[in-house]
């Protein structure tokens, strides 16, 4: 079974909401990747996205751009964030990984080549924001029989009947994006979310993750009584891309994310 | 005609493919929008309504036809080759690319958005679309990269008369990229109520067909002046290629003349050795960026790679689907003019015509030099003068130590 529908799973027995949290490999240096995810892990994140640096980050908002700038600079790539998530495998057996990112630096390395690298490397899932299903197949050919899930975004605008259709070309989970807007905009509207959740639930039995746009614990908690999980993005980068020494800067990351599950669980 | 004849140049299919080459790789959040986009075109297209107002609109507002005139002195200076210009520098705005928002604008109205937004790089595409805002009475905000704004003074501040907001974009290279993601973040944003007009034959689909189609307009008029004119079809049609919106209107309707020759001219910098480039089809490799599948200046981990023209209008990693496509046929052959080759253009035209041609054109007029230059023939040439180059004269100044 994979790592994403165990843990989902087993999410499910609890009767707990899961926590997703996101970070840029690289960000703000290739050594702090292994740590933050770890401390991740470990302060109660039940999946860990691993965003991969590019150029043109199209659908994320300054937090995100910032942080994949400065992974950048430190010449971080798709390869050396597969090589992440293979060190932090030596530590981890359990918690999924899942890449986020665009599709050219997969592209560039191969198709065949990424899911091969990706799935020696122990990555559980994908998310390519500039791939709509519609272009999917190759990619989607080259993960499926290495177990590693591709996971597709669900947005306000989606009609209704082409949640269908995603949801049958998605696995691992659902991820909707809980506003029009980029990562970490302002304008979250729970009943919204609630409303057109509760509309995906109809169509499939995949988890639903809801993100972008979720900053607080009681954001998180709110989201996490209508959704399956919680994805939390901007708020974590902000605190690896602040000013603070990596160390104090962990043990921050550390605190949200604990308060972030806290709230999720008493929710 | 926007309908094209039916069975010959049907590209795109129906999924917005050029052979591998463009579709639609974009956010799920804008997968309605551009649904609901092709749906209005092509109704459009179907409704004679809709055509009587665009070829209206191009005759009394923009001044359509645009002249094929023949640069006599230009061309004796050089060779032997006759080398006529397609008139787009006498245009309303003074450039191609009021036909295409004149298009999208009637869209717009259809389905009722009232915000426009643009990407712009030398300006030209952000004038236009400020200026058709302004024509319908609705909020046109622009995304500059701050290094075009920078070197484009006359056109933001004539953008700002016209109403319309210039948001500097800073992020990345500061150019007509970076001004891309940002249009593309906040149409995500703005979804409900905004049409995002691009300004080339880029993009997801159906931008590059409905582009293509509204910049048809010059290769239709071109076929009929040359006929009337020289009485024979041109030898060989030249236009810059930046994203590639002037060169597709002026080759699309000579596609299937299997004896015109077809050249595209990509900006190449400070040389191709050099690196510092902007010619994706001559120097890149095909990949995503901007909601298609094309050429594009990426390194081997594909990250973008920062680009160079002194035409911000060029200055643009990536190129329109279908030049990608024309360029693996064969139909089309790209080359590049460097910036030197491309001021020397410019200097050249003004002095031999009286006519100061943008930069971005002026690549074109150095491609039809040295094509004149290197044969013996009498061809007849054409060269799409895209734009005029007023607002390129206080870059041309600077290089000659001259402060305006």
């Amino acid at each position: 079974m994979s790592r994403l529908k165990s843990t989902f799973d087993c999410l499910r027995q609890r009767g707990e909401k899961g926590l997703i949290t996101f970070i840029t490999a690289g960000d703000p240096s290739l050594s702090a990747t292994v740590p933050a995810l770890t401390q991740l892990a470990d302060a109660g994140a039940d999946v860990l996205e691993l965003g991969v640096p590019f150029t043109d980050p199209e659908a994320d908002g300054p937090a995100i751009q910032r942080s994949s700038e400065r992974a950048l600079l430190n010449r971080v790539t798709l390869r050396k964030t597969c090589e992440q998530v293979a060190l932090f495998r030596q530590h981890n057996e359990d918690t999924p990984v899942v890449l986020m990112g665009y599709l050219n630096p997969i592209l560039a390395l191969g198709i065949e080549q990424f899911a091969k690298l990706a799935h020696e490397s122990g990555v559980d899932g994908l998310i390519v924001v500039n791939l709509p299903p519609e272009e999917a197949g190759e990619l989607s050919a080259a993960l499926k029989p290495r177990g590693i899930d591709l996971i597709l975004l669900v947005a306000p605008t989606t009609p209704i009947e082409r949640i269908e259709g995603l949801a049958q070309s998605c696995s691992g989970f659902l991820y909707y994006v809980s506003i029009k807007g980029i990562t970490g905009a302002d304008h979250l509207d729970v009943k919204d979310v609630e409303h057109k959740v509760a509309s995906i639930k109809l169509t499939t039995d995949l988890p639903v993750s809801v993100g972008f746009g979720i900053k607080t614990p009681e954001a998180a908690a709110a989201i996490a009584k209508v959704a399956d999980a919680v994805v939390v993005g901007s708020a974590l980068v902000d605190i690896l891309g602040g000013e603070k020494e990596l160390e104090e800067a962990l043990s921050d990351l550390y605190e949200l994310t604990s308060a972030l599950k806290r709230s999720i669980r008493e929710c | 005609m926007l309908r094209h004849r039916e069975g010959d140049n049907e590209l795109p299919d129906s999924s917005g493919h050029f052979g591998p080459y463009g579709g639609r790789f974009v956010a799920e959040t804008l997968m309605s929008a551009l649904d609901e986009l092709t749906r209005v075109y092509e109704d459009a297209l179907d409704d004679p309504t809709f055509e009587a107002e665009f070829r209206t609109d191009l005759a009394r507002y923009v001044g359509r036809p645009s002249p094929l005139y023949e640069a006599k002195r230009f061309a004796a200076s050089i060779g032997k080759a006759r080398i006529f210009l397609k008139r787009e520098d006498l245009n309303h705005t003074g450039a191609h690319k009021i036909n295409n928002t004149i298009g999208q604008a009637l869209l717009a109205s259809r389905m009722g958005k009232r915000r426009i937004i643009a990407e712009t790089g030398a300006g030209q595409h952000g004038v236009a679309t400020a200026t058709v805002a302004a024509r319908l009475g609705v909020e046109c905000t622009v995304y500059m990269g701050s290094t075009d704004i920078e070197r484009q003074k006359p056109n933001v501040y004539r953008m700002k008369m016209l109403g319309a907001h210039v948001q500097a974009v800073d992020s990345g290279s500061k150019t007509l990229k970076d001004a891309m993601n940002e249009a593309m973040r906040d149409w995500v944003t703005n979804i409900d109520t905004t049409h995002y007009i691009i300004g080339s034959v880029a993009g997801p689909h159906p931008y590059p067909a409905m582009v293509r189609d509204f910049q048809s307009v010059i290769g239709e008029e071109c076929r009929e002046q040359c006929l009337e004119l020289v009485g024979q079809l041109p030898d060989v049609l030249v236009a810059c290629v930046g994203g590639g919106s002037n060169a597709m209107g002026l080759f699309y309707p000579f596609l299937n003349d299997i004896n015109v020759k077809m050249i595209g001219v990509e900006a190449g910098g400070e040389g191709m050795q050099s690196g510092r480039h902007a010619a994706p089809l001559n120097g890149g490799t095909p990949g995503v960026l901007h909601g298609a599948n094309t050429y594009l200046m990426a390194d081997e981990d594909g990250l973008i790679l920062d680009t160079h023209s002194i035409s911000a209008g060029l200055d643009y990693p990536g190129v329109g689907p279908e030049h990608a496509y024309l360029k693996d046929t064969g139909r089309v052959t790209y080359e590049t003019v460097t910036d030197e080759e491309a001021l020397q253009a410019f200097r050249l035209l003004s002095a031999c015509e009286g006519i100061v041609p943008a930069l971005e054109s002026a690549h074109a007029l150095a491609q039809a030099s040295k094509l004149s230059a290197a044969g013996d023939v009498e061809d007849v040439i054409v060269v799409n003068l895209s734009g005029r180059g007023d607002k390129d004269l206080e870059t041309v100044a600077r290089m000659d130590g001259v402060e305006l």
